[in-house]
């Protein structure tokens, strides 16, 4: 397993960057690739989302994310893996981050991609902040979210 | 010491980062320390159970020792995703 993790201020483009997974999963011999993106939504009744700015954690969000990717490759047969992750002022629409997996076979590339997202949601240093018309709060974390980490114990 | 404070926290304290000395041995000691100094502190830090805490740049808790620990943050439960 090959982890590429990058944290980054910059816009991406999603097509692109599966565009450039696909021959590194190949050359590994993965069968299966899966990836997930996610976007900024917009908040129906909230004033309308005019802006996400994401805060993180320089150093320590490098390091989790590592340890999370790795965690994945030591139960299931990984090829290359992806976690991309976006900080700083976001609009609505915007690609926020993406995870890419690749194995040999399906079930694996879904299961680990699954749970790089369940980790990364609770994990990894990042937290949202909803700028509105209505003023800007803090998004706060969702129980469900700590929950899902049941099922990979 | 460094003490690192994130999103809501960092707003209510006022500042990302600060450098201070201490003879807390755990975590939660230095929280103790840091409520006594002014009501921002103890208003950022009147409830624990909202709060996470990471030594070195790994999540701990708040009885984890400080011995040998550089860095501290603290921050409220991650959103990620």
């Amino acid at each position: 397993m090959s982890a590429e993790i990058r944290v980054q201020e910059a816009a991406f483009d999603p097509g692109a960057e599966l565009s450039a997974f696909t021959p590194r999963a190949a050359a590994a011999g993965a069968g299966a690739m899966v990836s997930f993106t996610g976007l900024v939504r917009d908040l129906p009744g909230a004033g309308g989302l005019s802006r996400m700015v994401i805060e993180h954690y320089p150093g320590m969000t490098e390091k989790a994310l590592e340890k999370i990717a790795a965690e994945a490759a030591d139960r299931w047969p990984l090829g290359p893996v992806l976690i991309l992750h976006r900080f700083g002022a976001l609009t609505g629409q915007e690609p926020i981050m993406m995870v890419a997996t690749a194995s040999a076979h399906r079930v694996a590339a879904f299961e680990a991609a699954e749970f790089l997202m369940d980790y990364l949601k609770s994990r990894a240093p990042f937290w949202k902040k909803e700028e509105t018309g209505d003023g800007t709060r803090w998004v706060a974390a969702r129980s469900e979210d700590e929950d899902a980490l049941g099922r990979w114990r | 010491m460094d003490i690192l404070y994130f999103a809501w926290v960092r707003e209510r304290i006022g500042l990302p980062k600060e450098r201070i000395e201490t003879s807390a041995t755990t975590v939660a000691e230095l929280v103790e320390e840091l409520r006594t100094r002014e009501a921002r502190y103890a208003e950022a830090f009147s409830d624990l159970k909202a709060l996470r805490v990471a030594l070195d740049q790994e999540l701990s808790e708040f009885d984890a020792p400080l011995a040998g620990v550089r860095e501290v943050a603290f921050f409220p439960p991650m959103t990620g995703g």
